[in-house]
């Protein structure tokens, strides 16, 4: 047993499909010769070389336009985004040109592009951001979030080898505060649009997915220590397609339900999640669906800025209570 | 005759009973191939007049009027068969598709919306591909498929096939975003790609002088280390000869190359436009002075590489079989309304169907 890191989980993966498949490439800004902003990709062009392992200029629109193409000649490239934020410069190649290239015109566009999400790391308003919403409206693409070193590498391996395209959003402040044992020479493959229960537990759910992942955790170890409620946390780590049965079974136990993420509220992920819910398991509930989300601002770079705008464990633990006591 | 016109073409050559060289490698055969696609692109697009008249294409209807020389010529350099060369064509590339092995038949069923319809009534118009015949259709933003088709030509580079992309962009879709990024990374990245601008003076209303501030699109593009040539778009021949250049050194590894091909846009953007943006006599004059099959076919003439009846024989075949694919199709029935919700995904294979539409 070997304990990774998420960051190294990662490359594992990214590794792993490369020895696997020669028709998985890499491309992005500084992945080559400098091993990744985060060295995700510390090491792949000595190993895979200059064709395998692309260097790009400062241009998304053309690292994902170029992937697609290639994609449809049966390659599997896999697009970095240097951070997640400057995903929205490819804004108009992901949801014009990718996410329709199957319906419209029976292409398959088996792209992967990833980068660094989220905040808690003091990166200000631009390299912090969590821009799943924006994509979440789009049919045609698929997103997952891990918030475990397994997930991390079961994920992009799964990623890779789907037929779609998918964003893989994976977290910073995870990369080397989250490790776990996973056994070398095990192949790990998480299935895409299967969320995970990360806790069981009684008297109320906490649907959450990436970083407040742990902070949803956190806040139910304190609510059985303080309280005696006992929470159920529900990791989703594919926002879509979302796992429709994984949250209709957590409410069906618990009958309350918390939503819980990182981004801010409008139109996030949380208010689809709520719908959905409302939808299918109306009579199961006992109390309204509640959300921990972001405020809706911009994020602040100040430490006391950023702590404020984000969802906080406390945050989640003062929603819980209120939500027990209903 | 308005100042943004281009110089009339130099008249013909007179005919002398030794026919002179053909240029360009071509042969007898193939210049009458090249006919043969001139002719069945306006005639096919005539015939899509019509039925838009009969209300029977659904939506627009984007003609080619003025520019089928460069189209089809450009495309007539490519190696064509399965997996060979790839282009991507804009709305007015009608030719290059036909040229790739598109049929009549499935753009007629496009513009009708058919069920049959290569997208089974998911796009319009010429908006469909084939990339074993060698053609992948564009989307309506303009300047995306530039990077799309670097990742092509790269995926080509890559796996070391000796097979050329090619790609138009219009003066218009030339100020987007998408084309710069996607001609930087192609030349970086040395990828065999031909881009054809076209310069075909209007981009919907929108003159060139307020599109870009130099001359030639050529100018524009040899900062990247692109080699630019610009060539009369309305001859058919000079379009061929330059694109074969520029697609053999391509192939041989040498990057991007680009070609400016000036021609005219006679038509309004689509259908419904009526040009009172577009100075009349302009329009005249190019009608008159400057359609590049009258061109190619007073040079055929004129050098004595086609015989009258021949080109009668080529006429005759292109009206029976656009009117033999009209009459096969244009009573097929639209998709079923159920089938839309299948194919945006490999997996799940169809989108859930909302429940109050449960029967």
């Amino acid at each position: 047993m070997a304990e990774v890191t998420y960051l190294e989980a990662l490359r594992q993966g990214l590794w792993e499909e490369m020895e696997r498949d020669p028709n998985v490439f890499i491309l992005g800004e500084d992945i080559g010769l400098y091993g990744g902003a985060f060295k995700v990709t510390e090491g792949f062009l000595e190993r895979f070389g200059p064709s395998r392992v692309i260097d790009t200029p400062i241009s998304e629109a053309a690292i994902v336009g170029a992937a697609a193409g290639a994609a449809h000649m049966g390659l599997r490239p896999v697009a970095e985004m240097q951070f997640i934020d400057f995903i929205s410069c490819a804004y108009d190649m992901l949801t014009n040109y990718v996410a329709t290239a199957r319906y419209r015109a029976g292409l398959a566009t088996p792209i992967v592009v990833r980068g660094p999400c989220g905040g808690y790391v003091r990166g200000g308003p631009f390299h912090s951001q969590n821009p799943e919403a924006a994509f979440f409206h789009t049919p045609g693409l698929k997103i997952v979030a891990p918030a475990t070193a397994r997930d991390a590498k079961g994920l992009i391996k799964a990623a890779i080898r789907d037929d779609d395209p998918v964003l893989y959003l994976e977290h910073k402040w995870l990369y080397r505060r989250v490790k776990e044992d996973l056994p070398e020479g095990e192949e790990v493959l998480t299935p895409i649009g299967a969320a995970r229960v990360a806790r069981e537990g009684r008297d109320l759910s906490i649907i959450t997915y990436g970083a407040t992942v742990w902070k949803a955790l956190e806040a139910a170890e304190r609510l059985e220590r303080d309280d005696g409620v006992s929470a159920e946390v529900v990791d989703l780590r594919t926002l879509l397609p979302l796992d429709d049965a994984a949250i209709v079974r957590t409410v069906r136990k618990t009958n309350k339900v918390l939503i819980v993420h990182e981004d801010t509220r409008t139109g996030g992920v949380a208010g689809e999640i709520t719908a959905r819910i409302n939808e299918q398991a109306f009579e199961w509930l006992d109390g309204p669906i509640l959300r921990v989300t972001a405020h809706d601002t911009p994020l602040p770079y100040a430490p006391t800025l950023e702590d404020f705008v984000l969802p906080q464990t406390e945050d989640i633990v003062n929603a819980a209570r209120w939500l027990a006591a209903y | 005759m308005s100042s943004r016109a281009a110089p009339a073409p130099a008249p013909a050559p007179a005919s002398s009973p030794a026919a002179p060289a053909i240029p360009a490698g071509l042969t007898r055969e193939q210049l009458l191939e090249l006919y043969r696609y001139l002719r069945l692109t306006r005639v096919l697009e005539e015939r899509l007049v019509a039925l838009y008249r009969q209300s029977k294409v659904i939506g627009g209807l984007f003609r080619s009027l003025g520019q089928e020389g460069e189209s089809v010529a450009t495309a007539y350099a490519l190696e064509r068969g399965r997996h060979r060369d790839i282009l991507s064509p804009l709305i007015r590339n009608l030719g290059a598709m036909l040229v790739m092995g598109a049929q009549p038949i499935e753009i007629l069923r496009q513009y009708m919306a058919k069920a049959t319809s290569p997208t089974r009534g998911r796009e319009l118009n010429i908006h469909f591909n084939d990339l074993e015949r060698g053609y992948l259709g564009q989307i309506s933003h303009l300047g995306d498929m530039i990077p799309v088709m670097a990742g092509i030509a790269l995926s080509f580079k890559l796996r070391g096939e000796p097979r050329v992309g090619l790609v138009y962009i219009g003066d218009g879709g030339m100020s987007t975003g998408a084309f710069h990024e996607g001609l930087n990374f192609a030349a970086v990245q040395r990828v065999p790609l031909v881009v054809v601008g076209e310069y075909n003076h209007w981009a919907y209303s929108t003159p060139p002088e307020r599109q870009f501030a130099v001359r030639d699109l050529a100018e524009r593009v040899k900062g990247y280390g692109v080699p630019a040539v610009t060539v009369d778009g309305n001859d058919v021949l000079a379009v061929y000869e330059a694109t074969k250049a520029a697609v053999a050194r391509a192939r041989a590894g040498e990057g991007v190359q680009f070609i400016e091909v000036k021609t005219y846009r006679r038509k309004g953007h689509a259908e419904h436009d009526d040009q009172r943006y577009v100075p009349k006599d302009e329009l005249e004059w190019w009608a008159a002075h400057n359609d590049p099959i009258e061109r190619y076919v007073q040079r055929l003439r004129a050098a004595g590489w086609a015989r009258e009846e021949e080109l009668a024989a080529i006429d005759a075949r292109v009206r029976a079989e656009v009117d033999e694919a009209t009459d096969a199709c244009v009573d097929e029935p639209l998709p079923p309304p159920a089938s839309a919700l299948e194919g945006v995904y490999a997996t799940p294979p169809a989108a859930p169907l909302h429940w109050y539409r449960r029967r």
